[in-house]
């Protein structure tokens, strides 16, 4: 089923969705009457991507990164401020949210919270069926669809009538990824879809994703902080870092030839579960805290917290850094990553 | 009941100069629908200076022992059995004398650091009110240079300006750092650390890691690390106890609990957990279903409606905790069957359904849904053409292609 070439990237054809240089500004305005624009936390600044058919693209960083913002622009939720989003020959971010609509139906998302994203008094089958009587789909056959649909998700057909506090945030999860599929939609976006769950709970959703995927031809964008989670899913990785994706690859590349110093001590940083392999392990530490959004560093956005910039650069090379704002560009290694003085380090040997 | 005793402790019995001896404790709180038994006879002895990781999904009882250990629970709660921190019991200790064991002899650091710190006092007053209330007499200036002290040994650069601020001027893992700090400020014994790192980054999570280590070593504290993250255990505990509805069911040391399982629920947590540093893509063996309600528990095991392994007797008798080698014990009938056992799958299915709502197995729990169905889910009828892909569009069609559709593939082909 997952075999090396169903995983090898199709031709660029087979693009669902191009991603180029969007931005997504929230602005700040000063305190008292007359309010002023005095600057903008620039959640996602100039990024660039492309999402093939079939493929699922995990989005990996740390709270505050831009990844969940980046998905809400994908669906024109909140407007990017700066860019392109083109998703099957249509470019989205210069619709209006009327022409946006019919558009909907082929972008889905799946929220985090299983236990704020359903409606409490609504019972499950008007859940599932309300984004078909909204796109006037509803016909006399839609019944048996949404039986179809929470039988797919895993769930049995027959609580369909149930309110979602009768279910376990598990089964709440798949409701909503019921919701989302009750459209057809080509591309779903998950926001942080297992998160909220125990971990036995957890990777029985992670299998029926996986499975819905292969057996519906779907496409995901997989926004996570959990990188066990997105290797064990994705097909390619962008791992984001203050608004920027800093470097993309294929999983398999990305975990085992990391290139750019925030990605390897993201990956350091992992405890595994497994306590001899966790403690021969050398970490590695990043000092401080993410800089605000509002105010980023300039050149490189990581050298405030850049093990290789604080140890192994000399002074000239860190003018580059601070200067420079490092392109995300192949830069030897086969995949694009932006840093200046980018090395694969194999941090989970 | 030796064997028993070999198990939780470390050590042989007699000997043994526990630090925190927890023996059958029970914890039961009284609800207008019944009593919740929330924990079940945990017991467990601490070595000084010996890390203990409790595991457990939510609603184990993880917390609610901890919180009883510190004599932090509600009036409400019914506490029995012993707590005895270096021989003196706990429990039915008066809160006057209580207070002289938190923070001097047990302290406890929370898993949410912003409503653990009061945002009203500036950081140094916190650390300085921890350190007098044990010492009273230590004057203004002791405290402060302690303080400050303390701040740079949980790694806060610039302790000298930050000691001023308030805890809104400190980020998550900051706080999270104060916090320990004022954990370790009585050099305690024990310290109770309830989830430090869930609400961190990952980057973050590996400092605090860092820390709360740097500060055992400089106390000598015994540590108790509740944590759901098998990942954090992994690398801190020496011993591993694994919770599951309000009562352990196994405690080894940690190369027991995670290279010879003897308990199904702890292969099963082991086996649903994706790995970073496995490259080939495996399907995870979840446990289905959900954890018991512990209100009006049935009797038997109950891990029982989710176990792949149960047989008839699980449902009537709850096995004991019993010792399944040198210090490892576990509480489950069959716990022999599992000596062998290579990968969780050998046991657990590859599934991606759910087999049931929560509870659905048994008319005694809170279940919103007795009149459901009980154990209603059919087990799907396996797809032959697993990896065939069904377009979109014949979602829509109705009864001719249903059992194509509801058979969500229950084998992962791509499994190794």
């Amino acid at each position: 089923m997952t075999t090396t070439a169903e995983r090898t990237p199709g031709p660029d054809d087979d693009l669902i969705m191009k991603v180029t240089d969007v931005e997504k500004y929230f602005p700040i305005m000063s305190k008292g009457v007359i309010r002023h624009h005095v600057g903008d936390v620039k959640a996602v600044d100039g990024i660039s991507f492309n999402l093939r058919r079939n493929e699922t693209l995990g989005l990996v960083g740390e709270s505050g990164c831009g990844k969940s913002t980046t998905g809400r622009a994908l669906l024109h939720l909140q407007p990017a401020t700066a860019g392109s989003i083109v998703f099957d020959g249509h470019e989205l971010t210069t619709l209006s949210q009327r022409a946006m609509r019919p558009l909907r139906r082929d972008i889905q998302i799946v929220f985090q919270d299983p236990y704020a994203s359903l409606d409490p008094r609504m019972p499950v089958n008007s859940i599932v069926g309300e984004a078909m009587r909204i796109h006037g789909l509803w016909n006399k056959e839609s019944t048996e669809r949404i039986r179809v649909l929470l039988g797919l998700v895993g769930l049995n057909p027959e609580h369909g009538n149930r309110f979602p506090h009768e279910f376990s945030g598990g089964q709440r999860q798949r409701i909503g990824i019921a919701r989302a599929l009750a459209l057809e939609p080509k591309v779903l976006v998950l926001d942080e879809p297992v998160s909220a769950l125990d971990v036995s709970i957890q990777a029985g959703v992670i299998n029926l994703l996986e499975d819905l995927k292969n057996r519906l031809g779907l496409a995901y964008i997989f926004i996570a902080h959990d990188l066990s989670v997105v290797r064990h899913i994705s097909d390619r990785v962008a791992v984001m870092y203050l608004g920027k994706i800093v470097e993309i690859a294929d999983t398999s590349e990305l975990f085992e030839r990391p290139a750019h110093p925030y990605t390897q001590s993201l990956l350091s940083a992992i405890p595994l579960p497994d306590p001899r392999r966790e403690r021969a392990r050398e970490r590695i530490l990043l000092t401080g805290d993410v800089p605000s959004p509002a105010n980023p560093p300039s050149g490189c956005r990581f050298r405030t917290r850049c093990p290789k910039f604080a140890n192994q650069l000399d002074d000239s090379q860190r003018e580059q850094c601070v200067n420079e704002i490092p392109a995300l560009d192949d830069r030897g290694m086969g995949h694009d990553v932006a840093c200046h003085y980018a090395e694969v380090v194999d941090i989970l040997a | 009941m030796t064997e028993l005793l070999d198990v939780r402790d470390g050590t042989d019995p007699g000997t043994s100069v526990a630090v925190l001896d927890v023996d059958d404790l029970n914890v039961r709180f009284p609800t207008s629908d019944g009593v919740v038994h929330a924990v079940r006879g945990v017991s467990y002895r601490l070595q000084p200076g010996e890390v203990l990781g409790i595991v457990g999904e939510s609603g184990s009882g993880k917390s609610v022992t901890s919180m009883a250990v510190m004599g932090l629970l509600g009036k409400s709660a019914r506490v029995t059995g012993s707590i005895k921190f270096r021989g003196r019991e706990l429990l039915g200790m008066g809160d006057r004398d209580m207070s002289g064991v938190r923070g001097r002899g047990i302290a406890m650091v929370f898993q949410d650091p912003m409503t653990s710190l009061n945002p009203v006092y500036k950081i140094g007053h916190q650390l300085a009110e921890a350190l007098q209330t044990h010492v009273p007499d230590m004057s203004d200036d002791d405290a402060r240079r302690r303080s400050l002290e303390l701040l740079d040994l949980v790694g806060i650069p610039d302790a000298k300006q930050r000691v001023d601020q308030y805890p809104h001027e400190f980020s998550g893992g900051m706080r999270q750092r104060v916090v320990i700090a004022i954990a370790m400020a009585n050099q305690p014994d024990v310290i109770i650390a309830d989830e430090p790192t869930t609400a961190l980054d990952v980057t973050v999570q590996a400092q605090v890691l860092d820390v709360l280590r740097a500060a055992q070593r400089e106390t000598h504290s015994a540590i108790v690390l509740i944590t759901h993250d098998l990942g954090v255990v992994a690398g801190m505990a020496d011993r591993v106890m694994v919770m599951y509805a309000g009562r352990p069911v196994e405690l080894g040391s940690v190369e027991d609990i995670y290279y010879r399982p003897r308990m199904p629920y702890t292969v099963g947590l082991l086996g649903s957990l994706p790995r970073v540093d496995i490259g080939e893509r495996q399907r995870l063996t979840p446990i289905q279903g959900s954890p018991p309600s512990l209100l009006n528990l049935p009797p038997g095991c109950p891990f029982t409606p989710r176990c792949p392994m149960s047989r008839p007797n699980c449902e009537t008798e709850e096995p004991l905790f019993r010792s399944v080698g040198a210090e490892h014990g576990a509480a489950c009938h069959y716990s022999e069957e599992l000596r062998d056992l290579e990968h969780s799958a050998e046991i657990f299915d590859v599934t991606s359904t759910d087999a049931g709502l929560p509870s659905d197995d048994g008319p005694q729990a809170i279940d919103p849904l007795k009149d459901g169905p009980v154990g209603s889910t059919p087990e799907p009828p396996r797809d032959d053409d697993d990896g065939a892909r069904i377009p979109t569009s014949e979602l829509g069609t109705p009864a001719g292609d249903r059992p194509h559709l509801e058979a969500p593939a229950n084998e992962g082909p791509g499994y190794q």
